[in-house]
């Protein structure tokens, strides 16, 4: 009898958790909009202190993208322009625009522990790996959907993912990036999760390289609009110089 | 033979004020043959130890392949070509960080045959890796820069050919001395087996090094640059610091010929009845001048038998024992070793006795010369002319 109980809740429980592809997919319409203008802040923590670099930037989905530094005012008036997997950076005490391509790409974004090439990858998750639901565990008072992806393309950065997704917003509360041996590279924190114009969103994210020493680098949202009325000529190399 | 017989003896009765000409020029004489013979020591050594580490006798490049610039690494490999034979070493670079004590240190990571004969890297030495370990090979400079010993064990992080991160914690299996920064500063040798297993790559190479008497041929997709094309930058370093040599030892050489100067200058002066004398007794005014000339240029023969007495003992010990410059000269990206050993050439010492013997008769001449217009009969009494 305790058997056929066990089988039952367990049946019933796996009808009542959705595939990884379902919740992908959720966290993606949650998470993606039209397009985004966001004023953001981002604050590198090394030995020697910190650093807080603002900037104002206009997304359209995953493609088009640009970024204005607003300050230190050493970095003031630097703008970065992406434009599917073009990547453009406009320094205004040169005043001259330049692609990055191939190994310039895997720098560091102004010192911090993000790069380039982590900016760039635009292909959706469910297209690059193989995605599975492994449990669920509870990240402070959220519940949380834990979720594995592996890789099923070779041309990929990171081999393995791991991802935990709010089970009632679709917001991702973590993330763990993985090299082909399994050793963890990079780790990723969402916080101060605020519904904004109808859609869960984390305002913070702490990425952390994990085999550095450091406190890794913040990036917090200090204003963000959906779905607003952007300019096309926002998205050209000729607004760099603007 | 008379006028030579009356120069050298009037030289040696000046006392002191020859032996202080002489002991300058001698001086001279030896700072020019040390210096010059360091340096063409430093160049001796830097080519043998640059061919023994890291150009063998010639390379071929793929063709991306610029080590100067870190960005040409990613593309710059290709399989190698099968016209080279099998004495060939390839090296295929990669770029990797590793992080010891939490720093993230940037590498190239090399992948070299481990029963290579051609380069005096120990590969050999390298022990194969058994269940996934990574055992690795560093020199001491980067031993020094990344704070790391034999048998210690630190993280690198790597791409393999698809540009998937991988990382793994190596072991670094020994640590090995060389002159040369070019194969020690920021590189981690692998054996190729383990290179080719973590990178994916097979029988891949950045550029090979070729054996003694290759017979190069135009392999498309590779360049040929020849053992010159490779010493030449060294060549270019120790030519400019020759030059600056030759600033230090005109000054030295200026302040000797200014001694033999202001000595021929002071001798026409004070010996003007000696001179009136000469001539009254039937020497011509121009045999006269050729005996002060001969008188000056003296100096420089007297200072080189000087020189030989006292340099000859320190240039053989020089030569034995080297000279140590007491600093990390790796740092710095010169193929120089911690102790040189001067060589010194016979037409290095030749060439510089010549150079000075020449010069000081030319400034011996120059003020003897006024005795050719000389009035002998205000000569002969004392009279400033």
């Amino acid at each position: 009898m305790n058997t056929i109980t066990a089988i039952l809740v367990a049946f019933l429980g796996w009808q009542s958790q959705p595939s990884a592809e379902t919740i992908m997919k959720k966290v993606d319409e949650n998470m993606t909009s039209k397009n985004q203008v966001a004023e953001s802040k981002m604050i590198i923590k090394g030995k020697r202190g910190s650093r807080t670099i603002t900037s104002k930037s206009w997304s359209v989905g995953d493609k088009k993208a640009m970024t204005e530094y607003l300050s230190p005012a050493r970095e003031a008036g630097t703008k970065m322009l992406k434009l599917e997997n073009e990547l453009y950076i406009y320094n205004p005490s040169t005043d001259r625009t330049i692609m990055l391509s191939g190994h310039m790409l895997r720098q560091s974004v102004m010192g911090s522990d993000l790069s380039y090439e982590d900016m760039m990858e635009d292909r959706k998750l469910m297209d690059i790996y193989n995605a599975k639901v492994v449990g669920e565990e509870t990240i402070g008072d959220r519940k949380v959907y834990v979720i594995e992806m592996e890789a099923k393309v070779e041309d990929v950065a990171y081999a393995k993912r791991k991802a935990w997704i709010d089970v009632e917003r679709f917001v991702p509360l973590k993330e763990e990036l993985f090299a082909k041996s399994g050793q963890l590279l990079k780790k990723t924190t969402m916080s101060d999760v605020e519904n904004i114009d109808g859609r869960w969103f984390p305002k913070t994210v702490l990425y952390k390289d994990m085999l550095k020493d450091g406190e890794g680098t913040t990036f917090s949202l200090t204003t963000v609009k959906f779905d607003q009325d952007i300019p096309e000529y926002i998205f050209t190399k000729a607004a760099l110089k603007k | 033979m008379l006028t030579f017989k009356l120069a050298l003896k009037n030289l040696l009765s000046a006392g002191l004020r020859t032996w202080l000409s002489v002991s300058v020029m001698a001086f001279a004489y030896i700072l020019i043959i040390f210096y010059n013979g360091m340096l063409d020591g430093w160049n001796e050594q830097a080519k043998t130890d640059s061919i023994a580490w890291e150009f063998g006798h010639g390379q071929l490049w793929q063709e991306d392949y610029d080590p100067y610039d870190p960005f040409t690494l990613q593309d710059a490999h290709s399989k190698v070509p099968k016209e080279v034979s099998e004495d060939v070493v390839p090296i295929l670079i990669r770029q990797a960080s590793i992080y010891p004590q939490g720093r993230m240190v940037s590498v190239m990571l090399q992948g070299i045959p481990r029963n290579q004969n051609l380069l005096e890297l120990p590969t050999k030495e390298i022990p194969k890796s058994v269940d996934g370990s990574l055992n690795v090979m560093i020199g001491t400079g980067m031993a020094k820069t990344a704070k790391l010993e034999a048998g210690d064990n630190v993280l690198m992080r790597w791409r393999d050919k698809n540009g998937t991160f991988d990382a793994l914690e190596i072991t670094v299996a020994g640590v090995f001395k060389t002159n040369v920064p070019a194969v020690d500063a920021g590189k981690i040798w692998v054996a190729m087996e383990d290179m080719n297993r973590i990178t994916g790559f097979e029988n891949e190479a950045t550029y090979l090094v070729l054996p003694k008497g290759f017979d190069h041929e135009n392999i498309a997709g590779w360049e040929y640059h020849s053992l010159e094309n490779l010493l030449e930058p060294t060549e270019k370093i120790i030519a400019s610091k020759k030059i600056s040599g030759y600033v230090i030892y005109a000054i030295l050489l200026g302040l000797a010929l200014l001694a033999i100067f202001d000595t021929q200058v002071l001798s026409i002066f004070r010996r003007q009845k000696e001179i009136g004398i000469y001539i009254a007794l039937g020497m011509t005014r121009w045999r006269v001048v050729r005996m002060f000339t001969i008188e000056g240029a003296s100096t420089s023969i007297l200072a080189a038998g000087v020189g030989a007495v006292i340099g000859t003992p320190l240039f053989i010990y020089l030569a034995n024992t080297g000279i140590s410059f007491g600093m990390n000269t790796q740092s710095m990206g010169l193929t120089m070793a911690e102790v040189i050993v001067p060589v010194y050439g016979v037409g290095l010492v030749v060439t510089t006795i010549i150079l000075v013997v020449v010069a000081s008769t030319i400034v011996s001449f120059w003020p003897s010369k006024k005795i050719a217009n000389m009035d002998v009969t205000l000569a002969l009494k004392g009279k400033v002319q």
